[in-house]
């Protein structure tokens, strides 16, 4: 039973870090049509930045209060590099799927390869508040308290996109977005702003993803973002693309697969029970868990 | 047109390609301020293209003069906000959406006219909380059409209101067509000729992606020789 809780506690603790970067994609893809493999690099940027910023802040004597101030900073970095990103590579390229994807394919290898250049490949260690190194009993099993913040924040990420589609105009914009971009244009609204948005929101996401998973893995590298890009890119389209429910769903279900798989099976079979399921759900319902067809 | 009437938009030498496809053919027409223009043709010839090169939606050449400025080179947000309304083809309701959400997301300023919209279409008042998808074509019509008369607009760009409608509903949507025809310069693609005759007070007529005849709606409809050469149709079906 203590096996199986903590199995499932880190299987969700990673489908909460799929989740995070998976929403933000799904997001970009939905509304602007935009496969963003940089999505990855603002991970690592992010991760990075706040990395830098905990030994810049290394005055401040609280352990926390620096973890988060630092994580403030990374959470910025991860939204102003998305903005650059929509406002410099993607907006000049609208409609041009193909240069999209070879542009955010250069942004992501030449991010990655600029953080490697400074900082080295080395894993650096990531300062983290004592109390999330612990471990608390559940059901019998010593959980490693870090999994239950992964989950909580990956929590109100959820809870605040679906507050932000339902109770704000721009919330209602997207949502439109997703379903016709052009249509929402003929009503006069500049979607662009939207476009904007939605890279930030995703930027940030993913940022928040690269902390946790400095504290997940004890450490950050460059290519964590690249590695978790993966996953985030299985997660869309089996939670179906454009929909963050669904996306939520399918991070709850590759998180935990991969637990189970890795535990009753073999080390390494996760990996291969992921693509196996991914296939399947391409064969059987090629619009993911949420069946929506995205219109661009 | 008269002297004395006002031309609203003036489309000059408009050229549309899609996908190596020569659509519109240097086009040119007017719609003068205050009237109701039918914009009629076989299937294929370049109506709703006109009606999305006008918009911003297609690619375009050529010139696009509405109030006396060149929008040829506008997003069509920045079009829509100079006050053009638009009701697409296939009516493009956000089927997601509830008809309330709609209607908000249409919303330009703080004096969205609901009471004209609910005036003309009661029936979604009562189904505010329903979601687009779901509702009936004819609904939906009512949807695509409240949602452009939402705001005061000055011209409105229409196509094919009455497509796949019940009659009862055509005469509903015709009805709510000619109060919105009082207020605003209206530009209509239609088929049904019959809406055509009761709401039109000048026709162009497309042919081959180019303006073949410019008049009024009421000559070119009592001239059975003229309506056939043009559209195809019959005396008898076009009355």
């Amino acid at each position: 039973m203590s096996t199986w809780v903590l199995l499932t506690i880190t299987g969700l603790g990673l489908g909460a870090m799929y989740f995070l970067i998976a929403s933000g994609l799904s997001l970009i893809y939905g509304l602007m049509g935009v496969l963003n493999f940089a999505h990855g690099a603002f991970l690592t940027v992010g991760a990075y930045a706040s990395w830098w910023a905990q030994g810049k802040l290394d005055g401040i004597g609280s352990i926390p209060l620096r973890f988060l101030l630092a994580a403030l900073v990374g959470l910025a970095v991860g939204a102003l590099i998305a903005v650059l990103t929509e406002l410099v590579l993607i907006r000049p390229l609208y409609q041009r799927h193909i240069e999209q994807v070879l542009v955010t394919v250069g942004l992501g290898l030449a991010l990655t390869a600029l953080v490697a250049g400074i900082w080295t490949q080395t894993q650096q260690v990531y300062l983290t508040p004592t109390w999330l190194t612990e471990t608390t009993s559940v059901f019998g099993a010593q959980i490693p308290n870090d999994r239950f913040v992964e989950i909580g924040a990956a929590v109100a990420v959820l809870l605040g996109l679906l507050a932000f589609f339902r109770y704000t105009r721009y919330g209602l914009i997207v949502r439109a977005g997703v379903e016709n971009r052009a249509m929402v244009m003929a009503l006069g609204i500049d979607v662009r702003k939207a476009f904007t948005l939605v890279f930030a929101m995703g930027g940030v996401a993913a940022a928040l993803a690269g902390i946790l998973s400095g504290v997940y893995f004890g450490g950050i590298d460059p290519a964590r973002g690249t590695h978790l890009l993966i996953y985030a890119f299985i997660v869309v389209v089996i939670g179906g693309l454009g929909s963050i429910l669904g996306s939520a769903a399918a991070a709850v279900i590759v998180g935990l697969m991969q637990q189970y798989a890795n535990y009753y099976a073999s080390s390494g079979i996760g990996d291969i029970a992921v693509i196996l399921l991914l296939a399947v759900v391409l064969l059987v319902r090629p619009g993911g868990l949420s069946g929506r067809e995205v219109a661009h | 047109m008269s002297a004395s009437e006002k031309t609203l938009l003036r489309v000059e030498d408009l050229d549309v390609f899609l996908g190596g496809s020569h659509v519109l053919q240097g086009m040119s027409f007017d719609v003068p301020e205050g009237s109701v223009t039918a914009l009629l043709g076989r299937n294929g010839v370049g109506k709703t293209t006109t009606i999305r090169a006008i918009m911003g939606l297609s690619a375009r050449r050529g010139r696009v003069v509405f109030a006396e400025s060149d929008i040829a080179r506008e997003r069509t947000d920045r079009i829509v906000r100079r006050g053009v309304g638009y009701v697409p083809e296939d009516r493009e309701v956000f089927g997601s959406l509830t008809v309330d959400e709609n209607f908000r997301l249409a919303e330009r300023n703080g004096s969205a006219r609901y009471d004209l919209v609910y005036s003309l279409f009661p029936e979604l008042r009562e189904r505010g909380g329903q979601r687009a998808g779901t509702l009936s074509g004819g609904q939906q019509q009512m949807l695509a059409i409240g949602r452009a008369l939402l705001n005061e607009n000055r011209l409105l760009l229409i196509d094919e209101p009455t497509k796949g409608l019940a009659p009862l509903l055509v005469t509903e949507v015709a009805k709510a067509l000619e109060k919105a025809a009082e207020i605003t310069t209206v530009l209509f693609v239609e088929q049904n000729l019959g809406v055509v005759r009761r709401l039109a007070d000048q026709v162009v007529v497309l042919d081959q992606g180019r303006v073949v005849h410019a008049g009024s709606a009421k000559a070119f409809l009592d001239d059975p020789e003229a309506v056939r050469r043009y559209l195809g149709v019959s005396k008898a079906e076009a009355a």
